[in-house]
């Protein structure tokens, strides 16, 4: 455990340091504003659909935040060498990981905060409650928190950094469009596929209007765990290979 | 005590070490030579339990480096050839999280810091981020975080690699000051490097072992060449090496009297022997009534010994 702290320190101190993270983070809010002006506040007027719209869109920027936070966790490692001293030191895989994985949640909440102005607009305007907004944003937090754990597993296979982030966009591409995929197929096949999706099942039904489902909880969960476990084997794998 | 047996690392089908045995005493300088490819690296990263050995064992302060790698972990500290830094961190921040990360507790790292940056000479770049310093501090700060948790057990992997003059010299000062308190593992392709600042070594080519002792052994043990160089006033009349070679001829350990060549307003004959005859060579040369300027001795040295090691390797390959 406090391998992990003194590894969660670090990585969220490398994150406030990081011109490339702030800048990440510019970029994205500024799109989240875009997406905001550009395709939520313009149509239908009723506040709860607004702030479903704007779920909608965030839930995109949570995964590219996600992904882009992550690419780099344990592949710059490798081509800077600093991972000889995480490998080369008394601690074990699982809180190499966590403790990235920690890291780079937090960042992603700092950043998922400072986009929190927008709902409250459309709060003071209208009709919805903070509850909804609160299921909202655990959404966000969860379906991000997805992405940097797939992110983080493709790091973690390779060096490079490029292919890395090619990996993990292929992976959580799939991820997202399994429900279309399963659209052209039939029986337990193309329910367990549909229930497999990352997006239009469990955010799309669930955390996008505001409602909560245990089982969409318990899914992103499971979704970063088995992506974080995956990463803690192909670490080990490859530090005493 | 550093003991490995039949040690064996293959990558994939391609043999890249071993087997290999050796010991290794605390408290000595102990250096891995060997040319580029010859196993050195993957040597020291399984004594630093980076790699895990494809076969034999290797103990580290009695701990088995397999089965218990936390253990040897906290016993050793490790420099490999490009150093693990953050770039990113201040030097100070950076070797507190590298010792933290090894167990200290943050009060044992305040204490330890002072010292290691007087031993490392880091104090003047100590609060600078790692990015902005020069490569020879660089490789300090690497050197650093190797020992800030105290190990038992150094282990630099080409530390003077990339470093100019100046800096070469300050590195080997400061791995002069570690060996007072420290087991150090050195790896270098420079002969120089590891003739000035070991105690043992242990000659690598082609994954294997070519030889280990001191220096002086393994001169000693596998050279039977050694030279004595003779250098006379040429003589008024008669052919000098045809003199030399008759002066010589009843002295004990001469193997051969080479071409003189003139040096310094005389002549200079190398003469291979097979052991140390100076005072049977200078007795000679001056009842052949030569006048004997000036003698040399040279034992086999350890460039010439690490050659023929590799070269008597390549030859059984």
């Amino acid at each position: 455990m406090a391998a992990t702290s003194i590894i969660y320190r670090r990585e969220l101190g490398a994150y406030l340091r990081s011109p490339f993270a702030w800048v990440i983070a510019a970029v994205l809010l500024l799109v989240d504003g875009i997406f905001f002006r550009g395709f939520v506040l313009p149509g239908q007027n009723l506040s709860a659909i607004v702030l479903e719209r704007y779920f909608y869109w965030s839930s995109g920027v949570a995964m590219a935040a996600g992904l882009l936070l992550s690419f780099r966790l344990i592949a710059e490692e490798r081509t800077s060498n600093s991972i000889v001293l995480l490998t080369t030191s008394p601690v074990r895989d699982s809180q190499i990981i966590i403790g990235k994985f920690l890291a780079a949640l937090t960042f992603l909440a700092i950043l998922l905060v400072m986009s929190i102005y927008m709902p409250l607009l459309i709060k003071v305007r209208g009709k919805i409650t903070y509850s909804q907004i609160m299921v909202g944003y655990l959404g966000l937090l969860l379906v991000g928190s997805a992405a940097l754990s797939i992110g983080l597993f493709a790091s973690s296979m390779v060096k490079n950094q490029v292919l890395s982030a090619v990996i993990g966009l292929a992976i959580l591409i799939v991820m997202v469009f399994l429900y279309q995929f399963a659209k052209t197929l039939d029986g337990t096949v193309k329910d367990v596929l549909q229930e497999v999706d990352l997006w239009w099942i469990h955010f799309q039904n669930g955390f996008m209007r505001g409602v909560l489902n245990l089982k969409d909880l318990i899914y992103y969960l499971a979704v970063i765990y088995l992506f974080l476990l995956l990463s803690v084997k192909t670490l080990e794998a490859k530090r005493w290979q | 005590m550093i003991r490995a047996k039949n040690l064996t690392k293959f990558y994939g089908g391609k043999r890249a070490l071993g087997p290999i045995s050796f010991e290794i005493e605390d408290g000595k300088t102990f250096g891995f030579l060997g040319l580029n490819g010859a196993g050195k690296t993957t040597a020291l990263r399984i004594l630093a339990c980076d790699l895990r050995p494809s076969a034999g064992t290797i103990e580290v302060g009695g701990v088995d480096v397999v089965a218990e790698p936390h253990e040897v972990r906290k016993k050793i500290g490790f420099l490999p050839e490009t150093p693990p830094l953050y770039t990113d961190m201040a030097v100070v921040d950076y070797l507190a999280f590298a010792g933290e990360i090894r167990g200290m507790s943050r009060a044992d790292v305040k204490r330890r810091m002072g010292s290691v940056l007087e031993v490392t000479d880091l104090g003047e770049v100590q609060d600078d981020p790692i990015g902005t310093l020069s490569h020879g501090f660089r490789q300090r700060v690497g050197v650093a975080q190797a020992i800030i948790h105290n190990p038992k057990f150094i282990i630099l992997d080409e530390p003077t690699r990339g470093l100019d003059p100046v800096q070469i010299v300050e590195m080997r000062k400061l791995i002069h000051n570690l060996k007072e308190k420290h087991t150090v593992l050195i790896s270098s392709h420079i002969l120089t490097e590891i003739s000035q600042t070991c105690d043992r070594l242990l000659v690598l080519g082609r994954g294997r072992v070519l030889g280990v002792g001191t220096e002086a052994e393994l001169a000693g043990t596998k050279s039977e060449i050694r030279s004595v160089t003779v250098t006379v006033r040429a003589p008024g009349s008669g052919d000098a090496k045809a003199l030399m070679k008759k002066a010589l001829e009843a002295v004990d350990g001469v193997k051969e009297i080479g071409d003189p060549s003139e040096q310094g307003g005389g002549l200079s004959f190398v003469i291979a022997t097979a052991k140390d005859c100076r005072a049977d060579v200078s007795r000679a040369v001056v009842g052949a009534q030569l006048d004997l300027i000036k003698l040399d001795y040279s034992r086999g040295e350890l460039e010439s010994t690490f050659l023929r090691l590799v070269e008597g390797s390549d030859g059984s390959n």
